[in-house]
C-alpha cells in the first residue's frame, strides 16, 4: 500500500469539503474492496476519507411506503434488522448472503453500490425494486444509477448518503454464487409492486440489467412458468473461469423462475 | 504522515505510532507483540486474522489500525482468563486443527456466532465459517470443537 492522508470526518459536509480539497481523494466505507484494492496498489490516493464516523450515514428506518438504508448501513445490519425483515424481508436475505459474516460486519451499501462490481448483490435489489440512491446533491434512480462495469452516475466528490427503496407487495433474491467468494455468477431480484412487475439480474452481465420480457409475462400472471421459455442472450454477457457466457444465459432464466416461486409462495 | 493511534486491547489501554496505511494486523503484531493472530491470504479471504472489534468479528487485515482508534480490540491472547477460554479448551479437547494456523481466527470466529447463536447447528457453523479457510483438516473436528464449545459457553453463563 502506498501511503495517503487520513482524514475521519464527523459530518457529511466535511467529508465533501475533505474531497473537494484532496488532490485525488477516495471515500472510504467499510473498506472491504477499497483496502484489498490499495494493498494491491492499484489505487494510490493522496486522501483517504473515513465515512466511519458521520451519524448522518447511519440507520435504517421506513418512511412511508419506502424503506431508507442509510450509506453506512453494514450487510449485517440489514440482515439483522426487524425494520428491514417486516419491510422487505427479501433484502435482509440478500444482506445475509452475501460473503461471510466478517464481510458482512464491514461491508456497506453505499460502499457496495458505489463501486458497482459486476457480481455484487446489491444493485440487482436496487433496480430490482426501482429504489432511488440519494447523495449530497441528489436524487438519482435506480435506473440510471448503474453505468457500466464499475461504472455508476456518482460525479467526483458526490457521496452515496442513503437508498430509499419502495416498499414491494412481494420480491424475492436468488442467486447461483461462486462458492469462494459467494459474489453472483448469476443473481435474479424479482419484485411485483402495485405498478407492476420488475426483473434485474446481476453477475451475469459488465452491470446490472432488467429483463423486459420476463416483466410482461409476469404482469399477466406471476408464477414460475409464465417465464419458463423466456432466454436472455449470451451475448455480450461475461465469461470466465467460472462460467461461460451461454451457462451465465441459462442461469438468468433459471434464478428468475426460483425468484418468482420464492416471492409467490 | 505518522499520527498517534490509541484503543483498548485485550483490556488494557494501549496507544502507538503507525503511518495510515498500517493495518490493524500489523499494529497488533509489530506494534504490541501480539502474534497470534495470523496473516494468511493478505486477501480478506481466509480468516486467519480474524479479531473482535467492539464486539464483533472482522478481519484485522482489511482494516486499518487508524480506523481502530478508541475501539476495544479482543485478540486469541484475551480470551484465557485462568484457565482457557470453553471455546479454546473445546478445540483442544475436540483436535479442532493440524497445523494450527487457522485457529486463532476459527476460534475468534466461533465466539462471534456463539454470541448471536448460542446453540448453532452442525450446517449453521459450516455457513458461519464462509471466511474461514483450513488447509488441513477439512473442518470436520473444527465444527464438532464449535458445537462443544457452543455448549460450554451455554453451561458457563448459566
Ligand atoms: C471476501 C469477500 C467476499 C465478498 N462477497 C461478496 C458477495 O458475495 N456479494 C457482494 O455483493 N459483495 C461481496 N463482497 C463485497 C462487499 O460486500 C462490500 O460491500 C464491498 O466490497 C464494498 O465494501 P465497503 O462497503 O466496505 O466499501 P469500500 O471498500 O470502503 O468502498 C468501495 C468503493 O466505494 C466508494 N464509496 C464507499 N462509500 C461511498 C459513498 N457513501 N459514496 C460514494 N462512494 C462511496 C469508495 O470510494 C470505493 O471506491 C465481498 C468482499 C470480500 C472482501
Amino acid at each position: 500500500m502506498y501511503d495517503f492522508s487520513y482524514h475521519k470526518p464527523s459530518s457529511l459536509a466535511e467529508a465533501a469539503k475533505a474531497l473537494g480539497s484532496a488532490e485525488d481523494g477516495k471515500l472510504m466505507a467499510g473498506g472491504m474492496t477499497l483496502i484489498p484494492t490499495l494493498k494491491q496498489r492499484l489505487a494510490r490516493p493522496s486522501d483517504v476519507i473515513d465515512l466511519g464516523g458521520i451519524v448522518e450515514l447511519k440507520g435504517i428506518r421506513r418512511a412511508g411506503n419506502a424503506l431508507v438504508i442509510g450509506a453506512m448501513a453494514r450487510h449485517a445490519e440489514v440482515a439483522h434488522s426487524d425494520v428491514v425483515r417486516s419491510a422487505i424481508p427479501a433484502l435482509a436475505e440478500l444482506a445475509e448472503g452475501i460473503g461471510d459474516p466478517q464481510v458482512r460486519n464491514r461491508g456497506t451499501i453505499g460502499g457496495s453500490i458505489a463501486n458497482a462490481d459486476p457480481a455484487a448483490d446489491y444493485p440487482a435489489a436496487v433496480v430490482g425494486l426501482g429504489a432511488t440512491v440519494e447523495t449530497n446533491k441528489r436524487k438519482i434512480a435506480a435506473d440510471d444509477f448503474f453505468k457500466g462495469l464499475f461504472e455508476t452516475a456518482l460525479e467526483d466528490g458526490e457521496i452515496v448518503t442513503a437508498v430509499s427503496f419502495p416498499i414491494p407487495e412481494k420480491a424475492a433474491y436468488m442467486k447461483f454464487p461462486n462458492p469462494a467468494s459467494r459474489y453472483a455468477i448469476v443473481g435474479a431480484f424479482v419484485a411485483k409492486t402495485g405498478g407492476g412487475v420488475r426483473v434485474a439480474v446481476t453477475g451475469a452481465g459488465p452491470s446490472v440489467f432488467r429483463v423486459a420480457a420476463m416483466e410482461q409475462a409476469l404482469a399477466k400472471s406471476f408464477t414460475p412458468d409464465a417465464i419458463k421459455d423466456i432466454k436472455v442472450a449470451a451475448d455480450g454477457l461475461n465469461a470466465d473461469i467460472h462460467a461461460s457466457a451461454e451457462y451465465r444465459a441459462h442461469l438468468v432464466t433459471v434464478m428468475a423462475r426460483r425468484a418468482v416461486a420464492a416471492a409467490a409462495g | 504522515m505518522p499520527s498517534s493511534v490509541r484503543m483498548t486491547v485485550n483490556g488494557k489501554a494501549v496507544s502507538g505510532t503507525v503511518e495510515p496505511r498500517t493495518l490493524l494486523v500489523q499494529f497488533l503484531r509489530e506494534h504490541l507483540g501480539l502474534t497470534g493472530t495470523h496473516v494468511g491470504c493478505d486477501t480478506s479471504q481466509c480468516g486467519a486474522c480474524v479479531v473482535h472489534v467492539d464486539g464483533v468479528s472482522v478481519k484485522s487485515c482489511t482494516m486499518l489500525a487508524v480506523q481502530a482508534e478508541g475501539a476495544k480490540v479482543t485478540t486469541i491472547e484475551g480470551l484465557a482468563n485462568g484457565g482457557l477460554h470453553p471455546m479454546q479448551a473445546a478445540f483442544h479437547e475436540h483436535h479442532g486443527l493440524q497445523c494450527g494456523f487457522c485457529t486463532p481466527g476459527m476460534i475468534m470466529s466461533a465466539i462471534d456466532l456463539v454470541k448471536h447463536n448460542s446453540d448453532p447447528s452442525e450446517q449453521e457453523i459450516r455457513e458461519w465459517l464462509e471466511g474461514n479457510i483450513c488447509r488441513c483438516t477439512g473442518y470436520h473436528n473444527i465444527v464438532k470443537s464449535i458445537k462443544a464449545g457452543a455448549a460450554a459457553m451455554r453451561g458457563a453463563t448459566k
